[in-house]
This record gives structure tokens, sequence and C-alpha cells, in this order.
């Protein structure tokens, strides 16, 4: 393949770069999208004309990918320097690819986060050196039907697609499905709270059987499909944290500036793609403990006057890790949901989420849907308060609560997160 | 098994894709908040249902949906119950399956539990996928304000003889037959294409079932969180924007992204 962008990419890249520019001059927001659109309609393989002859990596799943995608960008600009291109603003479609691709460098390594729907076609045209394959459960089903055909989608492109080296999380028996009948794979034990999606099996349609609560003892069917050998996996420490086991024997502390269980279980993934692309898992969880924030999740901003930590959750799995992480406080809850195409435009998945482990707590209702959330919450025991705009939504928790020093926890999905990032100082 | 109103949602675990087991808990919480006693049992598909008086099926995915139809035929104490005067909720792919046939994620047509005269075949067009706006028509549910959901299907549906459309369509695709029919009702048992969960926007629906299964009159509920979310969703449905308007929040929603 030819090493050199052709003319055509050149110039499909410079119309990225400038509308990218034109946008944010005018004040329209970050153009991510916009400029990719038009590099892609100067040239529709700019993609994978920009990764022609990089080590590359993807990362899908329904969760973690934003910050599974960061953590491996950390690894290996630390491990094989340069700069890492990367598409960290979560516009993970081919527009978003278009746009970080021709706003980077035309060397060195490639990091993209890959939207589920898209990662069979990306896979094929890009020939990533690895793949992350993080877990599959409801998101979007307005956009993506069912999960059980993703899974599906997916396991047929890894089954005659390029050698790729699969990343898989084995403890997810959609994502071991998706990724069974590919050549090279590494099987990580990363856990999988939300198992709603994955108690029917995919192979003959019996129930699977978990052993236990994050999948350290595994699980099984009748018909024998059953968690692989793991190469590598978490394991809880004394003070809290966790360790990377190796089936080597090695075992690596992981000690992240990001919170939760979940965080250092997509640490584990990355570091395992970033052996896989020759950074060393030591050097790169080395390099991910200094990742302060992803894409301003879990920082800790002032909204309207009050000090708030801004956190995401879109669906039932991703709440039900944040409910395992704030879910035992005494700070006011601000919970903020839109249903914009990129939240999914039903909300009905409010009601596989477990709000009632907030009652007691200060609960505001906030964004575009604050009324579903509002009548689910009245049918969770949850006593709240609904406030339309999502800033005097915070101000008014803060208020409210008073007693507490702490900052506001706010949980948003997609838009009602990004929406109030803009505004956090 | 406890006393009092017994309400089972039936396999969560193959039919709780779309947030649909919601039914159960509003059921349950609106009889509590009136007094009347009521349990709700999650019944998981590798159990024996349990028997009770008000049984909700949700929304799932194709082949969990062939594998709820056959365990609910051959375990057999939905269908006695219903013969016995349960009543019954249906949503989406439970709505299909309380029909005589649907289809199977190949098209092939598979053996419902004949509780309500609909059969269920794979459209030709596109997925159904949308907010619905729909008024009450059927005789069976008596007068009920207008219906909302959010429907999320791939079946065509007829409405057969022994039973009656429950609503018509003002936004939304509904049973997909070309009539603009919404779901059926037959004696106890309703069906429906729409999520949201349905009876949460439709608290009047809920009362329904509820009257259905009790028998007796229900007090009225301060319902103005519900309220509000109707009227917030009716106004969309009644909404039907001009070519321009879409245009216009089409290029606002490019550049936002």
């Amino acid at each position: 393949m030819r090493a050199r962008a052709s003319l055509r990419a050149r110039a499909a890249a410079s119309a990225a770069v400038a509308v990218n520019w034109a946008s944010r001059r005018a004040g329209l927001g970050s153009g991510t999208v916009a400029g990719g659109r038009a590099g892609l309609v100067v040239d529709p393989h700019l993609v994978e004309k920009l990764c022609v002859g990089r080590p590359g990596a993807l990362v899908s799943g329904t969760n973690g990918k934003t910050t599974t995608t960061a953590l491996l960008a950390g690894a290996l600009g630390a491990g094989l320097g340069g700069g890492v291109v990367t598409n960290a603003t979560g516009s993970n479609m081919p527009a978003g690819h278009a746009a970080a691709l021709a706003a980077g460098g035309r060397t060195g390594p490639v990091v993209l986060e890959v939207d589920e729907a898209y990662l069979p076609a990306e896979v094929a045209s890009l020939e990533p050196t690895c793949a992350v394959l993080l877990n599959l459960s409801r998101d979007q089903l307005d956009r993506t039907s069912e999960v059980r055909m993703l899974a599906n989608r997916w396991r047929v492109a890894f089954a005659g697609g390029a050698p790729v080296d699969l990343v898989a999380n084995a403890d997810d028996p959609l994502v071991v499905w998706a990724a069974g009948q590919a050549e090279r794979v590494h099987w990580i034990g990363a856990g999988l709270g939300w198992r709603n999606d994955a108690v029917g099996c995919p192979s003959c349609g019996e129930q699977v059987t978990f052993a236990d609560a994050f999948g350290a003892g595994g699980w099984s069917c009748v018909c024998g499909f059953a968690r692989p050998a793991l190469e590598a996996w978490l394991e809880e420490a004394a003070d809290g944290g966790s360790l990377a086991c190796f089936a080597d024997g090695r075992r690596l502390v992981v000690d992240l500036e990001l919170p939760g269980r979940f965080n250092r279980a997509n640490a584990l993934m990355a570091a395992v793609a970033a052996s896989s692309m020759g950074v060393g898992a030591d050097e790169a969880l080395g390099a991910m403990a200094q990742v302060p924030s992803v894409a301003g999740r879990f920082t800790v901003g002032e909204i309207a006057g009050s000090p708030t930590r801004l956190m995401l959750a879109k669906n039932p799995a991703g709440w039900s890790e944040l409910l395992d992480l704030v879910g035992g406080g005494t700070a006011p809850v601000v919970v903020a949901i839109n249903a914009r195409t990129a939240d999914g435009k039903d909300p009905s998945w409010l009601w596989d989420v477990e709000f009632e482990a907030l009652a007691g707590r200060t609960v505001v209702a906030t964004g575009e849907r604050a009324r579903d959330l509002a009548v689910r919450l009245r049918y969770a025991g949850v006593d709240h308060a609904t406030v339309d705009d999502p800033r005097a939504a915070v101000a008014f928790a803060a208020l409210e609560d008073g007693r507490t020093a702490a900052p506001v926890e706010f949980i948003g999905n997609y838009t009602a997160f990004h929406d109030l990032l803009d505004h956090a100082r | 098994m406890s006393t009092g109103l017994r309400i089972v949602v039936v396999y969560p675990d193959l039919l709780g894709t779309y947030g649909d087991g919601g039914n159960g808990l509003v059921l349950a919480r609106r009889a509590e908040w009136r007094g009347i006693k009521a349990s709700l049992h999650q019944a998981l598909s590798a159990d024996p249902v349990p028997m009770g008086d008000l049984y909700c099926l949700g929304g799932g995915e194709d082949g969990p949906q062939v594998r709820a139809a056959a365990a609910l035929r051959q375990d057999g104490t939905l269908v006695g119950a219903v013969e016995r005067g349960a009543a019954v909720l249906a949503v989406c792919a439970g709505f299909q399956i309380v029909g005589t046939t649907f289809p199977d994620a190949n098209g092939s047509g598979r053996a419902g539990l004949g509780l309500l005269d609909v059969s269920t075949v794979k459209g030709t067009g596109p997925r159904a996928v949308g907010e619905v706006v729909a008024d009450i028509t059927a005789a069976g549910a008596g007068p009920l304000p207008t219906l909302s959901g959010f429907e999320n299907h791939a079946g065509v549906t007829r409405v057969g003889p022994g039973a009656e459309p429950l609503a018509t369509v003002r936004r939304g695709i509904g049973n997909g037959g070309g009539d603009a029919s919404e779901g059926a009702v037959a004696g106890k048992v309703l069906g429906t294409y729409l999520h949201g969960p349905v009876l949460a926007r439709n608290p009047a629906l809920a009362d329904l079932l509820l009257g259905w299964a009790t028998g007796g009159q229900l007090v009225p509920l301060d319902d103005h969180e519900e309220a509000a979310l109707r009227q917030e969703r009716l106004a969309v449905g009644r909404r039907s924007p001009s070519g321009m308007a879409r245009t216009r929040r089409r290029i606002s929603r490019a550049l936002r992204r």
C-alpha cells in the first residue's frame, strides 16, 4: 500500500481541517463532525488512507469506549513516543475519525473509539493492529434494535476478516460470542456488573449461569459455551484498589486518578492492547495512572456557583456502575436525561435502572426528558424535585441540601452531560 | 404464595429488553397507594410461572421471544390463569406471543399462546420506530384518554374477529397492517406495541387493568407528574414539522455534534 496519502486525500484532510476551523471561529461548536463530513465528501476513503502503514487500535463496546481509548492513547504515547492520533472528543463514527486523523500527525500510532455498529466495516477497511471489545448491552435501541444482532455482526466480521489481535472481555458472554471465531484473541476477565442482556446463551438460547457478582468465578451454559481461559484478570486489592493479574504470574497494581472498578477494568483492557502493540503492560499502566480525567468525566467543576462532580451514564449498565460509586454517599444528586438522536430517542430504559438506591438523598430531575425521569422516581419511591434547566437544577440541589459540603453529584446521559460540561468552570 | 392481588412479570430475563418491567411496578404501586394489598413477582424463565391475577409480558429480542413462547406453552399456567379470569397486559414481543402466530428471526411462523385473536408476520418495510399517539377505539377498553408510547418493532399484526383493535394511531405505525390500528383487546387480555413503559405514560390504562383484576372501583390518585409527562408527549405527537423546520433542526443538530 502507498505510504503517502494521495493528492485527493490531502485535499480532503485540508477540507476537514478548514471546515472545523471555520466552525469553531463561528462559535458553532467544536465542529468535529462537520469537518469530518466535509473531508469524506472530498475523499470517501479518507479515513483508511490516513491510517495506512500505521500501528492502530480500535476500541468498541457499549460502555467505557471513550475512557479506554484515552487510557490506551496515553499508554502508547508514553511507550512509543510521538503524537498519538485519537478521537478524544468521543465522536466515534467515520466523520469523527476523519476529523481526528485530518487534524493529527501523518505518522505514529492511531487509537480510535468506534461506534459498535461501525466496528465491522472499520475493522475490514482500516486493518488495525488490535481491536478492544469491552462489553455489549442494551443502548439506544431505537437505532441498534437488538444487541444480539450486533454481537452476530461482530462475529461474522471477526471470523472472516483480516488478522487482528482482539482484546476481548471474557466475562461478557456476548463479547465472547462476537470474538469466538477469531484467530487471535486475548481473553481478559474485565468483569460484568450488568447481566440482563447476557443471561440468554448467544449460542443455544438456554440460560447462562454466572458464578458470582463480578465474574471472577466465570459463567457457563449447558451447551458447553463457557468463559474461555483467561490471559489476564482484575483482582480486588486489600486497599480497595485493583491488581492486574496475568496467567504468566505477573501481578501489577492498577492505580488510577479515575475512580471506580469499571475504570480499572478499562485500564486492564488497554494495558493488554498496549502489550500487543509493543508497550509493556507495566509501562502502560504507569502512563495510565497519569491520566487525570477523560473528556470531562468525573471532573469537579463549578456550576451556577456550586462545586459539582460531572458524570456520564447513558444506559442501564453504565448506571449500575455509577450507582456502585455514588450510591453509598449522602451528597445531593442531579440526574439529567435527554433523548436526542445521540442519546437514543426512547428513555424507557430508565425503568431498568435501580434508582431506588437514591432514596433518602436530595434528588433533582432535569433535562429535556425530566418528566419521564420524575415519573420513574415516583414509582421508585424516591422523593425528588423537577427543575427543567440543568444549571438551575444544580443550584437548587445545592441549596435544598445545604448540610453537606460535598460536591453535587451530577449524572447526565450523553448530550445532557456534554451540555453541562460546556458550562462548567 | 401471598394473598392479595398477585401481579406477575413474565420472564423479565427474556422479555425485559425495553424497560417494560416497569409496567409491573406501576401496577403494584398504584394498588398499594390505594390500600390494595398487592405482591409483585418476577417470574424467571427457568422457574414455573406462579399463579397470578394480573400478568405482564414485555418486549424482547427474536430468539428469546421464541423461547418464551415455547416455555409458556409448556408451562401452561398463564393460559390456565386466563381461562380462570386473570388479566394480561402484553407488550410488543409479548403482544405477538399471546396471539396465534408470530414470526421468528427468519420470518417463519411460530405458534403463539392463542390468548388473543391476533396474528403477526414479519413486515417488509422499515422497522416501526418512534413516538406513538393513538386514540382508544375498543369498546372493551371503555372510555380512556389518548394513548402515548414509543414503538420499536418489525412485525405486522392483524386483528382477527375474536378481538378488537385497541386504538387508532394519530401518529406512528401501530399494528402496521395499513388500517392505522394499534394493539388489540378481548376480554381481559390487552396487547399493545407501546413501550414507555406504556402504563407509566398512561396511568388510566394501568387502572383499567387493576379494575379488571380486582373487580372493584378505584379511588383516583394524584397523578400530576404523569399528567405533565403526558401533556409533553402528546404535544410532541401533534407537532407535524414543516419541511423547513425539519431542515433547520437537522442543520443545528449537525453543527452541535
